[in-house]
């Protein structure tokens, strides 16, 4: 009974009893539920054209912090060492396609899984060889971003939003904004679309693959700087962010692998449901730090009811 | 010419399905046995017992058990890491109630408790299926090394966190913990992995082999023919978490004499994939070479550019690493997906036929 209680009644009790430090807990579940939802939206993008299950994505982004990171170091200006940055994205898409992709269409997935995973480990690897491994400061004052933070007094209590956070919400939205309107009206975006729908009858109607593929992983590469640069000016450049990945994964088994919008719910109500949790049951009950499984058994639950995520596409198997 | 099948007749069903149809194959497995059990004890260091005779054979044992699920029932499992943490924490659980039992049974027990634990997330597997399933069993590596971690009973509350193997002997002689040989250590692993392979070499070409490989193919077809779709996945799960649990005790107790948490994170599951990935997914043979690569080659990274003199720090070494172990399984992808089992299958084609060309 006393355990039911502290189960069921008390954390409700606790949240109703400090308002204001559940609006702080929310806030920071959302800031944090948006860089899931870009990371997974990075993986949505190239398995939808080309049903490769990206594993890379989270060393993407780290990768892509460390260069700006470093460019910087060098001494090149900040307002320089973006566009730079992306055009080693860029470069890096193009070596994924020509070096890893092409020679592998066709296999089945879980060899182009694996070759992602190798992929991993050789930015680990090449990254730490040229920046090192040590962690790094991002360089957020010099990008412009805000770094102070606004207070709120509602319910008599204490609300605090950084800036920096507010920032990265804002520029994860229009990020997603910009990024739906590229799938769905330019020409480009619906030949994404199209290889993602039937690799063969896009091929037949002229819509180059090699190509399309560069330019998924550059997109992804973009988005993996954006979760970079937000993930950094949070906590420190290093490669523990490449932990962060695995987060996203969970997100795409809740949203389903193909759809953006799911990307996004899920990314949302994970870093929201995660957050909850890790306060008013983890800490209290588990002995905390139960955000590391939280996720993934609650995507497991979810998916038994509904194996294709919520907002997958019907699995229909023939025989 | 030296593997001409010519005069080789089969009279018989039973010779038909003999595990060596061909004579040469026993031979060269009786060349390796001889390698395996005299030369490679006599001429050994301690140094190559610690660092390639043994993690070779406990790696391939854990691959073997991931090779079954993965390469023979078709679930890919990310969790296998902590499966053998399952194995390893059960194993010392088991030594410490019943400090007196024999370190064997110890280990062949610790087995059924990750069978049990893997049967357990394997249920999901009757309702999700392909890269679904693989992040699935991603939960069960997070949650279960949360678990190592926050369950101090586990680990009789050491205030380390961490597990410490004692010195156990068997007959007399000193089989784990601080005080034991390699040479006894390596024995010990050499009869657990002979025995083992044995075992899964049977049940894989066997009724039940059969009809994970059918599941594997495809499961719905499996289950229009009458194959028990339940049934085939758990047992996969239960006898690969089985294996798996052992390589991890063994792994824990007669290689690393200690562990923590974190030994069992993710980048183990990683390795084991990739050694069952190089090797050859659906093969027994495959789960050896893959982790004679695997093990190997950060030996012979280190010691190649000693050797011929260039001043490279260890840092630089362990970044090299890293970066190689990741271009090699690209690059074996590519030249052969299908792994080093089919490599050796290629090669033997050639040598039958030898010196023509069809």
């Amino acid at each position: 009974m006393e355990f039911l209680h502290s189960i069921l009644v008390k954390p409700f009790a606790d949240m109703i009893g400090a308002p204001d430090f559940l609006l702080q807990v929310l806030w920071e579940g959302l800031v944090s539920g948006v860089l899931y939802a870009l990371i997974a939206l990075g993986f949505v993008l190239i398995y939808k054209s080309s049903r490769i299950f990206n594993f890379a994505q989270g060393i993407m982004v780290v990768f892509a912090a460390l260069s700006l990171v470093g460019l910087h170091e060098k001494g090149v200006p900040a307002w320089l060492a973006v566009p730079l940055t992306l055009v080693i994205m860029l470069g890096l898409a193009i070596a994924i396609e020509r070096v890893v992709l092409r020679p592998l269409v066709n296999q089945p997935d879980i060899i182009l899984f694996m070759a992602t995973i190798g992929i991993t480990l050789f930015l680990i690897g090449f990254g730490e060889l040229i920046f090192g491994g040590e962690n790094k400061v991002m360089i957020t004052e010099q990008l412009g971003i805000p770094t102070g933070s606004f207070a709120f007094e509602p319910f008599g209590g204490f609300v605090s939003i950084e800036q920096k956070d507010l920032t990265a919400v804002i520029g994860a939205v229009l990020l997603v904004a910009g990024l739906l309107l590229f799938l769905n009206k330019s020409s480009m975006g619906r030949a994404i679309r199209a290889l993602g729908d039937d690799h063969q009858a896009a091929l037949s109607v002229g819509i180059s693959l090699s190509m399309i593929w560069v330019v998924v992983w550059f997109i992804a590469g973009v988005i993996a700087l954006a979760t970079g640069i937000v993930w950094g000016a949070r906590a420190d450049v290093s490669f523990a962010l490449e932990v962060i990945a695995y987060k996203a994964l969970p997100v795409l088994m809740l949203g389903g692998l193909e759809s953006v919008l799911g990307a996004i719910v899920g990314g949302l109500a994970i870093g929201l449901l995660e957050k909850l949790f890790e306060i008013y049951w983890g800490q209290p009950l588990l002995g905390g730090n139960t955000e590391t499984w939280f996720a993934f058994v609650f995507a497991l639950v979810i998916l038994l009811f509904r194996p294709q995520g919520l907002f997958g596409e019907k699995i229909i198997e023939r025989v | 010419m030296l593997y001409r099948t010519a005069g080789q007749f089969k009279t018989s069903y039973a010779a038909d399905h003999a595990l060596f149809p061909v004579r040469q194959d026993a031979w060269l497995l009786g060349v390796i046995m001889v390698l395996a059990w005299v030369v490679f004890p006599l001429a050994a260091s301690d140094f190559t017992f610690q660092a390639l005779l043994i993690p070779v054979l406990i790696y391939s044992l854990a691959a073997l058990g991931l090779n079954i699920l993965t390469g023979y029932a078709g679930q890919l499992s990310l969790g296998t890491g902590a499966f053998m943490g399952v194995g390893a924490y059960a194993c010392y659980k088991i030594m410490t109630i019943f400090p007196g039992l024999n370190l064997a049974v110890a280990i062949g027990l610790s087995g059924f408790f990750s069978a049990a634990v893997g049967v357990a997330f394997g249920l999901p597997s009757l309702r999700i299926k392909g890269f679904y399933l693989a992040i699935a069993t991603l939960a069960a590596q997070f949650f279960l090394v949360w678990l190592f971690e926050k369950w101090s009973w586990l680990y009789n509350d050491s205030a380390s966190g961490a597990i410490q193997v004692p010195n156990l002997s068997m007959f007399g002689l000193g089989v784990a913990g601080p005080t034991a040989t390699s040479i006894t250590q390596y024995y010990f692993v050499l009869a657990v992995v002979s025995l083992v392979t044995i075992a899964a070499i049977n049940i894989t070409r066997g009724r039940i082999g059969r009809m994970w490989k059918a599941v594997r193919d495809m499961d719905i077809a499996a289950e229009l023919v009458g194959i028990n779709l339940m049934k085939a996945k758990l047992s996969a799960f239960a006898v690969s978490s089985y294996i798996v649990g052992v390589a991890g005790a063994l792994f824990v107790f007669l290689w690393r004499g200690a562990a923590e948490p974190n030994l069992f994170d993710i980048p183990l599951s990683f390795r084991v994939l990739f050694i069952a990935i190089i090797g050859g997914l659906g093969s027994v043979l495959g789960n050896y070479l893959g982790a004679i690569l695997i093990v190997a080659l950060p030996v012979i990274l280190n010691i190649v550019p000693e050797a011929l003199g260039i001043p490279v720090s260890s840092s630089v070494v362990e970044h090299l690493n890293v970066m190689t172990i990741g271009g090699l399984i690209i690059m074996f992808l590519i030249v052969e997906p299908h792994g080093l089992a089919r490599f050796w299958a290629m090669i033997r084609e050639k040598m039958i036929i030898w010196p023509f060309p069809h």
